[in-house]
């Protein structure tokens, strides 16, 4: 009875601990052609809930640089080009690199790496080892920007 | 009712007056600075005309409360010996001009920078035997204030050569630093993207020439170092220390940026 109840403590001590540090797992994924054809996850993207995630303060909304067609924020910034019809412009597989990690399309660029853990300066205590997205955000928010068709 | 209102409306008129007082004061004499200097803009020509009439007009401007605490902490007593900051220095409007324009400056005694925030806690400790005043605290605030307002329209001029010159140049390589999940520099926003909107704020140059300032959208005063941790912290940076050496480093960098900017403290911003 002692003995099981301390095989269960240690799990949930290693399962805390392994949640304060926050050491999520990336998915795999191969860079080819300037895109990711694959997605990260085997559940498709729901671009409904992609819509509701570009718009979160919490998760680095793309309102800060992006104009985007979401007319009830009052506020977008213009620090990168439009998002209207975007999905015209890039194929999801493109859509899907310049989410994870939009330094591999532009070095220079100044647009956060949603899915990337590695290689910051400083980062903030309770940011370290966490992406910006998880995988299933990434794929929603690609299925979200893959309907911004040009009209 | 009548009795309750009439010493509230005494106490506004003596409040107006105390103003009236500060603002008269400093309004004289002084030559002042273009809000731009070769490309070097203030944060004031980023403002709506609203937002700017606020900081012009001495009984509209929010910072001007705290002016007026400043002023009373300067001449009240403290610590054993009984000596304000007036003992020694006399009437500020005399003895502080120019002051805040200076800083941060090397200190021998230090052997680093020291900026007005450190020298009022410094000075507090050598003659006055007082304890220092909490980084950010209402107190701290008020007193820098009121000592940069002494120097309002002068132009920045901070020391970068000397025993400065390697804070200077760590400063330098702060600013230039890309920090953060969101792994941007202070220059690429405040260099590279000047004048662009960035969500619902137009990015300025991050000029130091209006600090303390209000903030309007916080309700409140702030210091320089404040707002490096609030810059760092929307990066997603692990901010430092208000008064760290790294922030002072900075601080001397960000005060050169902008050389020749007239010091408006208290300034009003978004
Ligand atoms: C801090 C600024 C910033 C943020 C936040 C940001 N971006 Fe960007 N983005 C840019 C810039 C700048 C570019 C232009 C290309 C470059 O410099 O890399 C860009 C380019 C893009 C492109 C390519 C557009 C094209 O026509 O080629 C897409 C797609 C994109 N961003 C989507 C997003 C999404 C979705 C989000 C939020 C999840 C987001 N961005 C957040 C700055 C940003
Ligand atoms: C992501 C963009 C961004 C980065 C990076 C950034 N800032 Fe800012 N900063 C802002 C915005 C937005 C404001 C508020 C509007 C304004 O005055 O520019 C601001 C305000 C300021 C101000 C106040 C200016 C005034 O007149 O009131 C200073 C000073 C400043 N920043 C310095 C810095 C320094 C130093 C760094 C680097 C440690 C930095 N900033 C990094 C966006 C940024």
């Amino acid at each position: 009875m002692l003995e099981l109840a301390k095989t269960i403590l240690a799990a949930a001590v290693l399962a805390l601990s392994a949640a304060a540090c926050g050491a999520a797992d990336l998915a795999a994924y191969r860079v080819e052609n300037g895109g990711v054809a694959a997605p990260l996850t085997d559940e498709p993207g729901n671009p409904a809930r992609g819509r509701q995630i570009v718009r979160d303060m919490g998760h680095v909304t793309c309102l800060i640089c992006h104009r985007m067609p979401i007319p009830e924020e009052p506020d977008h910034g213009e620090i990168g080009p439009s998002l209207e019809g975007v999905g015209s412009r890039l194929s999801v597989a493109q859509l899907r690199l310049r989410l994870i990690d939009s330094k591999q399309v532009n070095p220079d660029s100044v647009m956060p790496s949603y899915y990337r853990t590695g290689g910051f300066t400083r980062i903030g205590a309770q940011f370290e080892g966490r992406p910006i997205y998880s995988a299933q955000q990434i794929e929603d928010v690609v299925a979200y920007l893959a309907l911004l068709k040009d009209k | 009712m009548r009795d309750v209102t009439r010493p509230l409306a005494i106490k506004l008129l003596f409040g107006l007056a105390a103003l009236a007082a500060i603002a008269g004061s400093v309004a004289v004499g002084q030559t002042q600075a273009p809000y731009e200097v070769e490309g070097r803009k203030s944060g004031y020509l980023f403002m709506t005309p609203a937002t700017r009439s606020l900081q012009d007009d001495e009984f509209q401007n929010p910072g001007m409360f705290i002016v007026e605490r400043g002023r009373d902490l300067w001449n009240r007593a403290e610590g054993p010996d009984g000596k304000s900051c007036a003992s020694c220095h006399g009437d500020a409007e005399a003895s502080m001009p120019g002051v805040a324009a200076r800083y941060p400056v090397f200190d021998p005694a230090a052997n680093g920078l020291v900026n007005l925030e450190m020298r009022i806690n410094a000075e507090r400790a050598a003659h006055m035997k007082a304890p220092p005043l909490k980084y950010e605290s209402e107190d701290l605030l008020a007193l820098t204030t009121y000592i940069s307002m002494q120097s309002r329209g002068q132009p920045v001029n901070v020391a970068i050569d000397g025993p400065a010159q390697p804070f200077f140049e760590q400063g330098k390589t702060f600013y230039e630093t890309r920090r953060g999940q969101l792994d941007l520099s202070c220059g690429q926003c405040h260099e590279d993207r000047v004048g662009m909107k960035l969500r619902g704020d137009v990015i300025s140059q991050g000029q130091l020439n209006g600090f303390p300032i209000h903030r309007l959208s916080w309700r409140a005063m702030l210091s320089r170092h404040r707002i490096f941790a609030w810059c760092n912290t929307s990066v997603r940076s692990e901010p430092y220390e208000l008064g760290s050496p790294e922030y002072l480093a900075l601080e001397l960098y960000v005060a050169w940026r902008g050389r020749g900017l007239p010091i408006e403290a208290p300034a009003v911003r978004r």
